[in-house]
């Protein structure tokens, strides 16, 4: 088997997505640690188009966006699978995950807001996320149904990262009052042993993000 | 597939709607087109599509699926046997993946901004709209399509969008193919191509649509 290589960067949820995919799937890989600040030219190489982790190389080959990485890991290890065989379940699966990337523009706001306009922000994401609730996940304990599959792993950061976004920021959103699926799903989540044992420390997490956005609120100018 | 009901609701000149018609299309599938008025969406839109509201949906023996990509990996993947849309090597279809990953990400928002702003807006969207292009035009290459020799994915991400270029490049003073003539040469050669030619519009009346917008939207 040719091997496996992972660019990525501690802090990114992006990058903890295909983690979690290649352990679930009992991938061997080597990981690469990648200074954002100061990309390294292999890095350049591998991802010219948009210069971003992760980035997963196999046989020398590269694949860059954490979404295209799980479908081809998906692929590429049918063991223990991550999506239906059912096309139609399928089509809904791709469908959930991509209405994450679609309505989670809220979540950027969160970096850099304070104010009306992070209210604004929560507001929205508390409605996108009870649609979610309510139709992408229903009564199941995960979305893919008893263990999880990559649905579950593209919202994998609302259970974890987004609890420090939520102190840094001072506001709440997943709460169990207002949306008490979702925020049960989270608590599941977090608790599968291959998500647990590869998140960063909270109190990392939490460093890390308000020294985000202390510097993104002092260059953002609406 | 005998007795298969597929029916797609969609919209003249959406390059998303366009992308299904041309996938299926490809497949040889027989399916009934229904027009969706955007302005006055329908009980049946609604109901087919309750998360987005939004046109392409396919529905297939009474079910719905919704994302114009999501739509052409679903049909690939049901109508199997005829003119594969994906490659079959994992790695292939990553990269195709990603390629229109990338131009749901750039083109359709870069090209927006063309039609809906004026001045210094416009003309960062221009160049940011030319490079985008210019990428594209690096990944195709000396092939004839995205697809290789076949058209695939890529090709019918990415193609419906060449007749809007003209609506872009009258509101906006320019010309694709002066920059970026590989990829015109390309979009002529999918356009000879009957599922693509029967799925496409005429230029002129998106361009005829795109002025009536501007002038609902108050951009001059």
């Amino acid at each position: 088997m040719a091997e496996v290589k992972l660019h990525g960067s501690w802090p990114s949820p992006f990058n903890h997505r295909v983690i979690w995919a290649l352990k679930l799937k009992g991938v061997e890989y080597e990981y690469i640690e990648e200074d954002l600040s100061n990309k390294s030219e292999l890095l350049l190489k591998y991802n010219p188009v948009f210069k971003k982790i992760p980035v997963l190389v196999h046989g020398g080959k590269p694949i860059a966006e954490s979404l295209v990485i799980l479908e081809y890991i998906e692929e590429t290890w049918p063991e223990n699978p991550l999506l239906p065989k059912d096309p139609y379940e399928r089509a809904m699966a791709r469908f959930w995950i991509q209405y994450g990337v679609t309505k989670g523009a809220p979540i950027g706001v969160f970096y850099r807001a304070s104010g009306e306009e992070l209210e604004k922000a929560a507001k929205e994401l508390r409605e996108m996320l009870k649609i979610l609730e309510e139709q992408g996940l229903g009564d199941k304990k995960f979305f893919g149904g008893d263990s999880i599959n990559l649905v579950d792993i593209s919202y994998g950061a609302l259970a974890y990262w987004f609890a420090a976004m939520e102190e840094a920021s001072g506001v709440k959103v997943l709460e169990p009052s207002t949306l008490p699926r979702l925020y049960s799903w989270a608590k599941n989540f977090i608790e599968v042993p291959v998500v647990k044992e590869n998140i960063p420390d909270y109190d990392k997490m939490l460093a890390y993000v308000s020294a985000t956005r202390k510097k993104l609120a002092k260059n953002y100018r609406p | 597939m005998a007795g298969d009901q597929v029916t797609l609701l969609d919209f003249w000149a959406s390059p998303f709607g366009m992308r299904v018609r041309i996938a299926l299309a490809e497949k040889g599938v027989k399916y009934e087109y229904s027009e969706q008025d955007l302005r006055n969406k329908s009980a049946l839109l609604l109901q087919m599509n309750p998360v987005h509201k939004k046109i392409p949906v396919l529905v297939h023996n009474g079910k719905p699926v919704c994302e114009s990509l999501i739509i052409v990996q679903y049909i690939d993947e049901v109508w199997k046997d005829k003119a594969p849309l994906l490659p079959s090597d994992p790695y292939q279809r990553a990269q195709s993946r990603f390629w229109a990953d990338f131009v749901d990400k750039k083109i359709y928002d870069l090209s927006r901004k063309i039609w809906t702003t004026k001045g210094e807006d416009l003309e960062a969207a221009k160049k940011d709209f030319i490079d985008c292009l210019k990428l594209l035009e690096g990944e195709l290459g000396d092939k004839p399509y995205f697809g290789g020799e076949t058209i695939g994915y890529v090709d019918i991400a990415f193609v419906p969008f060449y007749v809007w270029f003209h609506a872009y490049e009258t509101v906006g003073n320019f010309k694709v193919e002066a920059e970026c003539p590989k990829l015109i040469a390309y979009c002529k050669r999918c356009l000879q191509k009957e599922s693509v030619s029967k799925s496409l519009q005429d230029p002129q009346k998106v361009y005829d649509f795109v002025v009536m917008l501007r002038k609902n939207f108050g951009i001059e």
